[in-house]
């Protein structure tokens, strides 16, 4: 299939047509409204449903229904937005329904900005609401990558029966790029056969139950299995792009706008000598964490940590890693200013050349 | 030939309600109607927060479990991807006329094609007995030791009046349980909506007025009175809105 150019948040929505989405509902927010826009023609088109809710809060408990009958389904926001959505993405990992939440992030926290930030990433990769549940966290940096990124995000979610969060900032949601779309996938309901509400020839039964609430016993024994679940993610799900990392010093650790900005700043830097790659983690949950268990701690001088977000949000999960072997700087801007080239050169080149000491 | 029986959309499980509560009646009704209309296979219960919970060990077939007052979201989604089910939420006061507020009223406005059914018993049961939005001016409950007082709490709402406002509802009715007459209309008015909705004619809402022998520290039999001299007076049983009178019977 040929290139188009699309922008980013467009580019999403017509990904998850293809991915066989057939249910979407959410309210508008800045800087995702291209999203529900999208899709309140392109649905209908392909015989799907399109609802804009009275809030964020009905708007994935919409979602919660649509996906307790198989059907794969959307919601999307930006961070307050996805605070109120808390509560519903908690009852989808309570209930086991899987379903894909979009957060095109902006300045926090409250009102905040409208601007891109990377203000949501312990949100989304600690606590996206309450109960200690995880989800797979997805942060594309390219609109390419956004594109594949959420056409897989079903297989995920109904493989786990578990939402999956796609992060990425309003930046990236604005920008205009070539992609190339996959193919229309058939919005199948045979995978979710077994355990949804559909009424699927030869499996419906009249009794069957899909609750978020559980007896003692039961619900100790999901959070058991879920826990395990987790640590399969650790061992086969993790994304990372590992980028001229094999005779760094420095390491630069960045994801979505924050990576793509650093990475013409590393280019820039090795031109003039300076050994620096980047770790750029894909899923931001689960973290990349063997990226950093196999790096040569002889040789590592420090991390640099970049990040639309004050203070660093990141910053935890690099340091249970490195584990105090190198020292971590930040580079980090908030309140939805962007990095330029220049700005992240700069600030790069003078950690590098204080810390090269 | 046994003239009264179990439906068959109950499961054979003891009631975990209250002695002399109407929640068990009103679910009897309600399955009642399902089993009347061949549609235990085709239905769907959203079973919300709250007393109306414990549906979760009575119903026969399909329920899907709601968050606090997001029955009529989760019925949206549901029901806009499985046309041809019949789905209905079951809500109690607190559930539906106050944190639920929102969902009600934009499903409502939408002219979702499901049945809400309202259980209004004016107080929250399953949490103890707090004051809900329907209850009573002067009433006591445990967040109004004194009495409901109106100059703080405002006064109760009346859902019917409300929703029968809006341009896209199908049919609202309003029916207490406290005599046989009352049991008999309101069952009709349920069949009524689910018919409706089998007939894809949108939205339908049925308020049924109820006890809560417990938290009102009443017998069952004093409710009854109470409800004939407090409640109805003040919630009054009827059709709000019937948009298609002459076409659904």
């Amino acid at each position: 299939m040929a290139k188009v150019l699309v922008k980013g948040n467009e580019a999403i929505a017509e990904a998850a047509v293809r991915a066989g989405c057939r249910f979407f509902a959410g309210y508008p927010i800045t800087p995702q409204n291209e999203i529900p826009e999208y899709l309140s023609w392109r649905l209908p088109e392909v015989g799907g449903v399109f609802v804009q809710g009275e809030s964020e809060v009905a708007s994935v408990n919409m979602v919660y229904g649509a996906a307790a009958s198989g059907c794969r389904a959307m919601t999307s926001s930006s961070g307050p937005g996805i605070s109120l959505k808390a509560e519903g993405i908690s009852y989808l990992s309570g209930t086991q329904l899987p379903a894909v939440i979009v957060n095109i992030s902006r300045g926090g926290p409250g009102l905040g900005s409208i601007q891109p930030a990377q203000q949501d990433y312990l949100q989304a990769t600690k606590a996206l609401g309450h109960g200690g549940f995880r989800v797979m966290v997805f942060a594309p940096s390219t609109l390419q990558e956004a594109v594949d990124l959420t056409y897989s995000a079903w297989d995920y979610a109904e493989r786990d029966r578990n939402p999956v969060l796609i992060l990425m900032d309003g930046c990236l949601g604005a920008i205009m790029e070539q992609v190339e779309f996959p193919e229309m996938k058939e919005p199948m309901r045979e995978g979710t056969k077994n355990w949804s509400l559909n009424r699927v020839e030869g499996v419906h039964r009249s009794d069957r139950l899909l609750t978020p609430y559980f007896p003692e016993a039961m619900l100790e024994m999901q959070n058991k299995s879920r826990a395990l679940m987790v640590k399969r993610w650790e061992e086969n799900d993790v994304k990372v792009e590992e980028f001229m990392l094999d005779d760094a010093e420095f390491v630069v650790v960045a994801y979505g706008i924050s990576a793509r900005v650093a990475k013409e700043a590393i280019l820039k830097l090795r031109e003039e000598g300076y050994k620096i790659g980047m770790i750029r983690p894909i899923t931001l949950f689960p973290f990349p964490k063997e990226s950093f268990r196999k790096l040569d701690y002889t040789k590592v001088k420090g991390f640099i940590d970049i990040e639309l977000a004050i203070p660093a949000q990141m910053r935890d999960d690099i340091a249970l890693e490195v584990k105090d072997r190198a020292p971590i700087y930040e580079y980090c801007r908030s309140g939805g200013f962007l990095f330029d080239d220049d700005g992240v050169y700069t600030a790069v080149k003078k950690i590098l050349d204080g810390g090269a000491k | 030939m046994a003239v009264y029986k179990r439906p068959a959309t109950l499961k054979k499980n003891p009631s975990g309600f209250c002695p002399g509560c109407m929640h068990s009646l009103s679910t009897k009704i309600i399955a009642e109607v399902v089993d009347e209309m061949g549609q235990k296979d085709n239905c769907l219960h959203i079973v919300p927060v709250g007393c109306s919970t414990l549906n979760l060990v009575y119903w026969q077939g399909d329920i899907l479990g709601a968050a606090h007052g997001r029955a009529p979201a989760v019925a949206t989604g549901f029901k806009r991807t499985n046309p041809e089910r019949l789905v209905f939420a079951y809500q109690g006061d607190g559930d539906l006329a106050a944190i639920g507020l929102a969902e009600i009223m934009g499903a409502a406005n939408r002219g979702e094609n499901f049945t809400v059914i309202f259980f209004n018993n004016q107080t929250y049961g399953m949490t103890g007995g707090q004051m809900a939005p329907t209850t009573l001016i002067g009433q006591k409950t445990t967040t109004t030791r004194y009495g409901r007082d109106a100059e703080t709490t405002g006064y109760p709402m009346k859902m019917c009046e409300l929703l029968a406002t809006l341009e896209a509802p199908a049919f609202v009715a309003r029916y207490a349980l406290n005599t046989p007459k009352g049991v008999m209309e309101a069952k009709k008015a349920i069949r009524k909506g689910f018919e409706i909705q089998m007939a894809g004619k949108g939205f339908s809402f049925i308020e049924l007025l109820g006890n809560c022998p417990t938290n009102w520290g009443m017998t069952p039999l004093q409710t009854l009175e109470y409800m004939e001299s407090n409640t109805i007076p003040y919630f009054k049983p009827g059709v709000y809105k019937d948009k298609y009178k002459d076409e659904v019977k």
